[in-house]
């Protein structure tokens, strides 16, 4: 396939900014959307490396992601209202009754 | 359209599984149609569930069989770990319905949970591909985030959940980008399958996909196991965490970590070896440094603990560094004392602690000795072994690490390791110190001990001094397990 | 032509990243979310991969998406404008840019297994989902099997942690 390192280099992209996402942005839904959008790179990767390849071992590898992202949103989300109901925050910096 | 053949399937490596998830969903079924609000019932099925399938485990000893076409294996490595992996479970489950009970938050699914997290671990132990080792990996740390912040009406309990969540799926990231790469340069995700690719290839080391993938693949697991500089989270986690959990994590996932990171890095990548070894010289170093010297300064028993885990995870890395047999075997035993000793040291910060955790810091241990003389003593154990002292697990754990590092002529590292080794100790007599020369500073009502939890004393103690009075009988267990290839 | 629509998907799904990480309102991050995970949909699309593509809609977009949607909305996070919504940006920037050099570099330099056997890529492409279901239940048996454990384990974890009493 000829335009393999078009679709990497975009998904090398869309990881970097998910990096940098999770690095500097304080609340913490939006740090896991960001780490979702990692996911999602990678996902990219797996596939055209899959078309690349013509195997389907990397498709059925991002069904797995997709299944682990869905199985970590629910329980992810489920923590961040368990800290809303006590601190009525979800930002990271108030996280501070345990040093950082 | 023509029917899927199924191809035939071979149980018989993951059958430690099945029944851990079966014991799992039969707990969950219990804690629902039983009412009432006791639930420690539950701990006491959990653990002798827990101990039939480790007999169970245990009596696959010498018997290989691969399954799954090529998913899962069976072999002695992996018994070793899922051995280290029930006891570790086996212990928290004994510590946890007192602590439970005492912050009020003995629900009956925390046992359930402890459970699926000992099958993610074991996955991780056995499996052969990628996407199982991956599964296995999130099966784990998405039981984990939840018992991290299990008590839900301690802040403390929310944070350290919340952190563990947050920073775990971020590693999740950098692991799954590096399996992603090595997929690529490989075409395959069956361990054995990308070890075969390799050594078609004619300088593997130039292929920088295959490099990168690996790299961020050891990024991932050395979040895993909270190596240096990627040890951040493990304090704050460790100290929120209920105790119990927090004596758990150090123990089981740590191993699982390894174990993961010693299949595919050993199997995989024999070829990078050189590369490799390296980097886990640095990684060792670091994370055995940066340990040990902010241990010093912890006061909270919990953080020091946690800290001083960072640093054992460091020792560890020393054996894997050489990455020989001798290393490797270090690595298996290394882990297996570490469970015992720690998790003893953390019982006894439970019985120190009282409700809400407070009385969780080094000075509330004066006069402890005066008090409870015999737990006093076994807590000495403890934290003989865990600073290396001669007749205990520690002990012989270490030198087995450092002398595979040494075989593999790494001398500055098993020094370094041996100078970080005699820090350490200053810490653990600090606490030694507070128990046997203060005097108790007031007036104070210590905890009672209950059956479950003396059990876990004894088992952790007797553990400490067997393996460090007569190593040879497990060593030549793990000598076996590191047989690899 | 592919290239320029390549070139196009590719510019919605960066602008609409950026703006993940950009917006000060998460909802507003949420949506942007959601057009990246249809741009992905869309190369999913383009690389032969249907089924992948209706399903990064449906569980993306449809179920992930709704979640943390719908979680938004229930705290209810009032947008403090006296307060920074940001941190570190030199030091993630710092980070976040190495990576991007580092994997670009690596992609550019780096070489792919080539393709064992010559790729039938009209088989892929008419039989794409049976051939995905028939990878999954003879290779990929296990795996499979382990997602229902994972699953299990979030239903349990999450009512654990989110229901007012248990």
């Amino acid at each position: 396939m000829e335009n393999l390192n078009g679709y990497l280099i975009v998904s090398a992209i869309l990881f970097s900014i998910g990096t940098i996402g999770v690095l500097t942005r304080k609340n913490a839904i939006v740090i896991f959307m960001c780490v979702e959008l990692m996911l999602n790179a990678v996902n990219l990767t797996f596939v055209a490396l899959s078309r690349h390849l013509g195997n389907l071992d990397g498709q059925v590898f991002v069904f797995f992601v997709m299944t682990v992202a869905a199985a970590e949103a629910a329980v992810g989300l489920a923590l961040m209202i368990a800290f809303y109901n006590n601190r009525e925050t979800i930002d990271v910096t108030d996280m501070n009754s345990l040093k950082w | 359209m023509d029917m899927i053949t199924f191809p035939t399937i071979d149980m018989t490596p993951i059958l430690p599984e099945i029944y851990l998830s079966l014991l799992a969903m039969a707990l969950l079924l219990i804690n629902v149609f039983m009412p009432g609000r006791q639930k420690g019932y539950l701990g006491y099925i959990s653990f002798v569930g827990v101990v039939a399938i480790a007999v169970m485990t245990a009596s696959g000893w010498g018997i290989e069989v691969s399954s799954f076409s090529g998913s899962v294996i069976q072999d002695k490595f992996a018994i070793f770990f899922k051995i280290i992996f029930l006891l570790s479970a086996g212990l928290s489950i004994l510590l946890s319905d007192q602590y439970m009970e005492r912050e009020g938050c003995n629900h009956g699914e925390l046992y359930p949970l402890i459970l699926f997290t000992v099958v993610g671990m074991m996955l991780m132990a056995c499996g052969t591909d990628l996407m199982t080792i991956f599964l296995g990996l999130e099966v784990m740390s998405v039981s984990l985030y939840i018992l991290a912040g299990f008590n839900r009406a301690n802040i403390k309990s929310n944070e350290s959940g919340l952190k563990y969540f947050l920073l775990g799926a971020f590693s999740t990231g950098f692991l799954l980008y590096g399996m992603a790469l090595t997929y690529g340069a490989t075409g395959t995700t069956r361990i054995f399958g990308i070890s075969g690719q390799l050594s078609q290839m004619a300088a593997p080391a130039a292929n920088i996909m295959l490099l990168a993938g690996m790299l961020l693949m050891i990024t991932g697991f050395a979040f895993k196991i909270a190596a240096a500089p990627f040890h951040m989270w493990t304090p704050d986690v460790y100290e929120g965490a209920p105790t119990p959990m927090t004596a758990f994590m150090s123990a089981g996932p740590k191993a699982a970590g390894f174990a993961a990171a010693i299949r595919i890095l050993v199997i995989s990548f024999p070829a990078l070896q050189p590369d490799w070894s390296q980097l886990f010289w640095i990684l060792a170093v670091l994370t055995m440094t940066i340990g040990n010297i902010t241990a010093l300064r912890q006061d909270n028993i919990k953080r020091m603990l946690a800290y001083s885990s960072i640093a054992h995870a460091g020792y560890a890395l020393v054996g894997f560094a050489a990455g020989n047999e001798t290393g490797v075997a270090g690595v298996l035993f290394y882990m297996l004392s570490y469970a015992f000793m720690n998790i003893g040291a953390f019982a006894i910060v439970i019985l120190i602690a009282k409700k809400g955790e407070t009385n969780g810091t080094v000075q509330d241990f004066a006069g402890f000795a005066f008090k409870r003389p015999l737990l006093a003593a076994v807590m000495s154990l403890f934290l003989f072994s865990l600073a290396g002292m001669p007749p205990t697990a520690g002990f012989i754990g270490k030198f087995y690490l450092f002398s595979g590092a040494v075989q593999q002529g790494y001398v500055w590292l098993a020094i370094i390791g041996v100078i970080n080794s005699a820090v350490s100790v200053y810490y653990y007599l600090r606490v030694m110190v507070f128990m046997y020369m203060k005097n108790p500073s007031e007036e104070f009502e210590w905890a009672t001990v209950t059956a479950p939890v003396a059990l876990a004393l004894i088992i952790s103690a007797a553990g400490s001094i067997i393996l460090g009075v007569v190593p040879s009988y497990v060593m030549q267990f793990a000598q076996q397990a590191a047989k690899l290839i | 032509m592919e290239t320029l629509f390549f070139l196009i998907v590719s510019i919605v799904a960066i602008a609409s990243a950026v703006m993940v990480i950009a917006c000060r309102n998460p909802i507003n991050s949420a949506l942007s979310l959601i057009l990246t995970f249809f741009c992905l949909a869309t190369y999913y699309v383009m690389l032969d991969a249907p089924f992948l593509a209706a399903v990064q809609v449906m569980v993306y977009a449809g179920a992930i998406m709704v979640l943390i949607v719908f979680t938004i909305m229930l705290l209810n996070i009032r947008i403090d404008a006296t307060r920074r919504h940001s941190h570190m940006i030199f030091f993630g920037s710092i980070v976040g840019f190495a990576t991007l050099f580092n994997t670009v570099y690596i992609v550019m330099k780096s070489r792919a297994a080539t393709p064992a056997t010559t790729v039938n890529v009209e088989a892929l492409k008419a039989g794409h989902t049976e051939l995905i279901g028939r990878e999954m239940f003879t290779n990929f048996l296990l795996p499979f099997e382990i997602t229902s454990i994972l699953l299990l384990v979030a239903i349990v974890g999450a009512v654990v942690i989110a229901k007012k009493k248990i």
